[in-house]
């Protein structure tokens, strides 16, 4: 696809081998996610440039960056990218204004895609301006530095880890200005991480990478849902929903309709009609037979068993199912698996005990 | 003082500023060089660059003598170009003072690019910078401390030299008659008011340049050896 990415990579390094083939959406957030030493950073390091990958091949919307058979190899300089690191990596002997301006300037005017004020108003940096880097909070820091790299106008964004090195509480004051970025700019990102929740809640499409090879590769709500990952990937196994805020009733909860029907939530404040995506933990949904009329769960939905999986924990696997065209993955243990007889084609009643809502 | 003394001083002093501004022009790549490689000739250079450290002022003012003499290769090559042998000239003493200095101006310089690593220079070309861009706007500014160090250790150091003075300048009145030279002069001919006077300037001078590079540079300790 002309507006896509494409990435083909392989690096031999020692005890280390990066193998992958990627076509990428050209919009959106695209997570690579993978333990550590699985090839994420590298993967993303070689896609800018900074790490050559002899043979490799990048193109970016159609502009190819890299493609070793015809000679080329564009220095990073002269890519139109914008990279966020681990940390921030401000510099030092210059003010925020001028960090900033730094990429900015360099890009000829016409060429330019957006104003430092309007950028810094989406990051809630604009009060900061004057300052210097080394006063500035760790979640400010990165803060700045995206709008850094958004102010270059890249064609692709690439995020390594960029939450990775903050608290708790400074993961959640950056989360909502990324969800922002994605919203209102039309820069397609792609987003390294090992953290199951950002990914959960950031990305539109997904790429597994482990020991260097890609383990699947697409639209994050189907490639969470898939039960033939390896097992390593299963005990953290869920499933991601997005939802549309239908309508409220009486006693506090609030209704979530999907393709394959409607949840039950807490009350939520957003307007009626707002989007929300929600994640299904496997942990949190079990199974039943017949539609369990004494239970205490409110989300009971009917539907049919696709596949089942081992899963790393000793006695435990992974089933897959389908609610209407929606997948949904339950973790049950060994024994019920035996004793219900669930296999493929199973119809039953799943009970979703836990609803986490992203966004 | 009399006009001798502040002949030799006069000197000293534009000596020092300009193997100051020429080792910071050769330093400097240098330094970057050695922060940044992964050659094999890597210790090479740096040994090079640091001989003068341990090599008695007198063995590299002979090489020199040798090397700028009528016989030498760079003696014939100013012999060549018409313009005579460097020897006993302001000149000879420069290209001296500039090779016993160098370690003095790499060192630091090289500390502090090292000290930058490379990831502001990496953030730099994601921003659109040259190499040759980021070089200025980047690790210049950043390794401005070095600079500094490396420029007042190399001023100090070429004001207090001695021995390659003595070999290669020569004791030649307002062309090589340095300082350190002066005072030599005034002790051997038991000048000791004289000597006094000129020893105390330049204790005063070496204390104040050294108290203020602390002061104003607390991380330049590292940068000496």
């Amino acid at each position: 696809m002309m507006d896509g990415i494409r990435v083909r990579l392989n690096l031999r390094r020692e005890a280390f081998a990066l193998d992958v083939d990627l076509d990428l959406p050209g919009r959106g957030i695209t997570a690579l996610f993978g333990p550590s030493g699985s090839g994420k950073t590298t993967c993303l390091r070689a896609i800018a440039g900074l790490e050559r990958a002899p043979g490799g091949h990048v193109a970016v919307g159609g502009e190819v960056w890299q493609d070793e058979a015809a000679g080329i190899f564009v220095p990073v300089h002269k890519r139109a990218l914008g990279v966020v690191f681990q940390e921030a990596s401000l510099f030092a002997h210059l003010s925020v204004r001028a960090n900033l301006e730094f990429g900015r300037k360099r890009v000829p005017p016409a060429e330019r895609r957006f104003e430092p004020e309007a950028v810094a108003a989406l990051l809630g940096i604009d009060h900061l301006l004057e300052r210097r880097p080394e006063r500035l909070s760790g979640g400010e820091r990165q803060r700045v530095a995206i709008a850094r790299a958004v102010l270059a106008s890249p064609r692709l964004l690439l995020m390594d880890e960029p939450l990775a090195a903050l608290d708790l509480r400074r993961k959640q004051e950056i989360l909502p200005y990324l969800e922002r970025l994605h919203d209102e700019l039309s820069v397609p990102i792609v987003y390294v991480s090992h953290a199951p929740d950002e990914v959960a809640r950031l990305a539109d499409h997904l790429v597994l990478l482990d020991a260097g090879k890609v383990v699947a590769s697409g639209p994050l709500g189907q490639t969470l849902a898939r039960a033939d990952l390896p097992p390593s990937f299963a005990d953290d196994a869920g499933v991601v929903l997005d939802t549309v805020l239908e309508g409220h009733e009486d006693d506090a909860l609030s209704r979530l309709a999907f393709a394959g029907g409607v949840l039950r939530v807490g009350r939520r404040h957003e307007a009626i009609g707002s989007r929300l995506r929600c994640r299904i933990h496997a942990r949190d949904v079990s199974l039943a037979l017949s539609r369990p009329s004494d239970s205490s769960i409110v989300n009971l939905l009917p539907a049919v068993v696709t596949a089942t999986a081992a899963t790393d924990t000793p006695g435990h696997v992974l089933v897959q199912l389908r609610m209407g065209e929606t997948p949904l993955l339950a973790r049950i243990t060994e024994r019920s698996r035996r004793e219900l007889d669930i296999a493929a084609g199973r119809e039953l009643w799943v009970q979703i005990k836990g609803v986490a809502l992203l966004r | 003082m009399d006009a001798a003394d502040l002949a030799a001083i006069w000197l000293t002093l534009k000596l020092a500023t300009v193997v100051t501004l020429l080792l910071l022009v050769l330093g400097t790549p240098v330094a970057w060089w050695l922060a940044r490689t992964r050659s094999r000739l890597k210790n090479a250079v740096v040994a090079v660059v640091a001989l003068p450290l341990v090599l008695p002022p007198t063995v590299i003012g002979f090489y020199l003598l040798v090397v700028m003499g009528p016989n030498g290769f760079l003696g014939k090559l100013t012999g060549a170009l018409g313009l005579g042998l460097l020897p006993f000239t302001f000149t000879g003493l420069v290209l001296a003072s500039v090779l016993y200095s160098m370690p003095f101006v790499v060192q630091p310089l090289q500390n502090a690019f090292e000290a930058i690593g490379e990831r502001p220079l990496e953030v730099a070309a994601t921003l659109r910078a040259s190499p040759w861009d980021s070089f200025w706007s980047v690790a210049v500014p950043l390794a401005r401390p070095g600079f500094l160090t490396a420029a007042v250790l190399g001023f100090a150091h070429t004001v207090g030299e001695f021995g390659v003075v003595l070999m290669i300048g020569g004791n030649i009145p307002d062309r090589t008659r340095v300082v350190s030279v002066q005072i030599y002069d005034h002790v051997e001919a038991l000048e000791y008011t004289q000597a006094h006077w000129l020893s105390a300037a330049m204790l005063v001078f070496s204390f104040a340049v050294l108290l203020a590079l602390y002061t104003f540079n607390p991380q330049s300790p590292k940068g000496r050896r």
